[in-house]
């Protein structure tokens, strides 16, 4: 048993590739999240309209992101999309599958956000004169954000721990890509992924430092 | 007309497939939860501090990509000799990922009870062991329950992942016949069909008791 | 001028408002009292169309309430209503709560919204409350600021629904005081109320709501001395 000399020294010196790999790990996350939440609000008020026809495709796209494997979702984007002459590249692929599964569970985090706000909250600023669309933006929007804000953020982390799946469609850029390259050159697998996963949870501790400090600065109430 | 060289053989080899997922989800959930029971009353009734170590570890199995600890696991078990099976390595890192959220639900749940509660029960005379068998746990379920069947859900859609090791999941058999007949989004639509038909009713029937028993409170 | 003819109303099967027949002038303050359930909140939130009707009409200063062609946006602007749950904006400061409403929906300036603001969570007296949330503040603070906030879109009408309902004991005679100095200043207003004593002393006329159906209406000399239903002197004595 371990007759193994780990050589750690070698993967230090991937460590500036790999930081790199993480940068474009954030940017996809991030990337992921702006979207995901923009068509999370909207497939929100989707569901809680009155229309027929707006509520069945938001309420499958929030059942399909919620009842399959994100892998699944990436292989859609990347691989089902084939059948119709559509070949993403591996990052927009990873991005779409991503952005589909986080506007999916950000969905009925906002639904469940929206329940929160008594619907007489809405009936003040009708009453001074708001519209419908006012009366969302200005006073049930803040208030929604910030009880999901929480929420929100452990889906940011899941977005970040998502994108390892690019590897599996092929990504090299990203953190995980990165260290799957260096891996098929040196076999030095379980010292790079090792590192790999240093980095993914400082990463993820540092999102949610972040998120503490701008909740601090935000929500005063 | 539709047309596609998808035989009922291949049907077949994706049941098959599906049949591995749900093999490694049971295993991985049953080893998980015992974990994270045992862990998780650790948790609520031993002091914060003496429990410090076994929380950070636990977090890093919630903070690294499922991918790499698998690769990880993967790799270690062939340094140190162990032979195991990438099926054997992929339960037992799936039980531990699945033991690092039970634990959480656990100990919520148990907190959830009120102290009144227990105190009310040790004064009637229960002993400890009493007092966790026939009240705390059976209060806790009903908090637990519907968050340990969104984690067992979450599970099965994770083990996905173990097809990195080549064991041949639902997703990896898909994959195979994709490449093969070159169909792509019909046999993924397939494939996610099987993956929602496991999935929805268990998540729905989830729903239902959590609504059921906030009604009831 | 506030005339409201003939209004019926229904949730579902329940018939709620039964050809109601009010009408207020300018500078007129008329207090609504009656059991819950009588339809009162209900033909507040009629009258400013946040509550659709069946027959019947109300038109404010002649405009129709509910004809499909009226801008009930532009409308509300000059009738404010404040509720018995006070209903402030908690993500928005005391001051944020009321110059939202002049800036976003007159498109104020900040400067002149949060003038009109200070000027009007003075009369109040909240002027040492500007920067805070309303989570700080006591219940009868933030009934007091709603009442700034419906002031400061500069109504013709107010319409306050049992504002003192939620507050406790001693907290509520902060909340008339402003009422009363409201009336003072001319303003119009219906107030639906179980404060007898407010009733009395500051309303010109006072109507009796029962069932679904304006009972009695009259001076307040009338309907607390003299009234001339029997359900009327039934109430007055229940809550006496
Ligand atoms: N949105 C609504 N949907 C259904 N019924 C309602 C609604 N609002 C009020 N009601 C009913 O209408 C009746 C009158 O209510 P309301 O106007 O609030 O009475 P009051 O303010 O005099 O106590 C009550 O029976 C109440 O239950
Ligand atoms: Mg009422």
């Amino acid at each position: 048993m371990f007759d193994y000399t780990f050589q750690w020294r070698q993967a230090f010196r991937a460590l500036p590739q790999m930081l790199d790999g993480a940068l474009v790990t954030m940017q996809i996350a991030v990337l992921s999240m702006v979207i995901g939440i923009t068509i999370a609000v909207l497939l929100a008020v989707a569901r809680n309209s009155g229309s027929k026809w707006l509520q069945w495709p938001a309420m499958a796209w929030v059942e399909v992101a919620r009842n399959t494997p994100a892998l699944f979702q990436i292989y859609m984007a990347h691989f089902g999309l084939g059948s119709f002459g559509i070949y993403l590249s591996p990052f927009v692929a990873l991005l779409a599958g991503i952005t589909f599964n986080n506007a999916g569970y950000l969905c009925e985090t906002f639904r469940g956000a929206l329940r929160a706000i008594p619907g007489t909250q809405v009936r003040a600023g009708r009453s001074l004169g708001m519209g419908q669309a006012k009366a969302f933006r200005l006073i049930v929007m803040p208030q929604m954000f910030r009880i999901a804000f929480l929420p929100t953020t452990n889906q940011m982390v899941w977005a970040i721990l998502m994108t390892s799946l690019g590897v599996t469609v092929g990504m090299s850029t990203d953190l995980t890509g990165v260290t799957q390259d260096l891996n098929a050159r040196t076999f030095r697998t379980f010292e790079l992924f090792a590192l790999a996963a240093v980095l993914y949870y400082c990463i993820a501790k540092a999102v949610m430092f972040a998120a503490r400090l701008v909740a601090w600065r935000l929500f005063r109430y | 007309m539709f047309e596609t060289s998808l035989s009922f053989n291949d049907i077949l080899f994706l049941i098959r497939g599906a049949g591995v997922t749900l093999s490694i989800t049971i295993l991985a959930v049953v080893g998980g939860t015992l974990l994270g029971l045992l862990f998780g009353v650790l948790r609520s009734h031993v002091s914060p501090w003496l429990t410090l170590p076994l929380v950070f570890v636990l977090d890093i199995f919630r903070s690294v990509p499922l991918l790499i600890q698998l690769i990880l696991a993967n790799a270690f078990q062939a340094i140190a000799g162990l032979q195991l099976s990438p099926f054997v390595t992929s339960c037992v890192v799936l039980a531990l990922y699945t033991s690092a959220y039970c634990t959480e639900i656990v100990r919520g749940a148990i907190d959830a009870v009120p102290v009144v509660t227990r105190r009310a029960a040790r004064s009637l005379g229960l002993s400890w062991g009493q007092d966790m068998t026939q009240i705390v746990f059976p209060m806790a379920l009903r908090v637990a329950l519907p968050s340990w069947i969104g984690l067992t859900l979450g599970v099965m859609k994770d083990s996905a992942l173990v097809l990195w090791l080549g064991i041949i999941e639902l997703l990896r058999a898909s994959q195979i016949l994709v490449t093969r007949l070159q169909e792509p989004m019909f046999i993924l639509l397939i494939t996610g069909a099987i993956y929602f038909a496991l999935s929805f009713p268990i998540a729905r029937l989830g729903g239902r008791l959590e609504k059921r028993w906030q009604e009831n409170d | 001028m506030i005339e409201i003819e003939n209004v019926h109303k229904s949730f579902g099967a329940l018939e709620v408002l039964k050809g109601i027949n009010l009408t207020v002038d300018k500078g007129e303050v008329v207090s609504v009292i009656g059991g819950s359930g009588s339809g009162k909140s209900t033909l507040l939130t009629c009258i400013n169309g946040l509550e659709p009707i069946d027959s019947g009409r109300i038109l404010v200063d002649g405009t129709e309430v509910h004809a499909k062609t009226t801008d009930l946006n532009l409308l509300r602007r000059k009738i404010g209503i404040v509720f018995q749950q006070f209903n402030a904006f908690p993500h928005l400061t005391v001051l944020e709560n009321v110059t939202l409403a002049p800036r976003k929906v007159k498109g104020m300036s900040r400067r002149d919204a949060e003038e009109i603001a200070v000027q009007q969570l003075s009369h109040v007296g909240l002027a040492d409350k500007l920067k805070v949330y309303p989570n700080r503040l006591s219940g009868g603070q933030q009934q007091r600021m709603a009442i700034a906030r419906a002031l400061a879109m500069s109504p013709d009408y107010m319409l306050f629904d049992e504002v003192t309902s939620a507050l406790d004991p001693q907290l509520v005679g902060e909340v008339l005081d402003t009422l009363k100095m409201l009336a003072d200043d001319g303003m119009t207003m219906i107030c639906v109320t179980h404060e007898m004593s407010f009733a009395r002393d500051v309303s010109n006329r006072v109507a009796f709501f029962h069932k679904g159906v304006m009972a009695e209406i009259g001076p307040p000399e009338q309907i607390f001395g003299d009234a001339q239903h029997e359900e009327t002197r039934n109430f007055l004595s229940s809550v006496r």
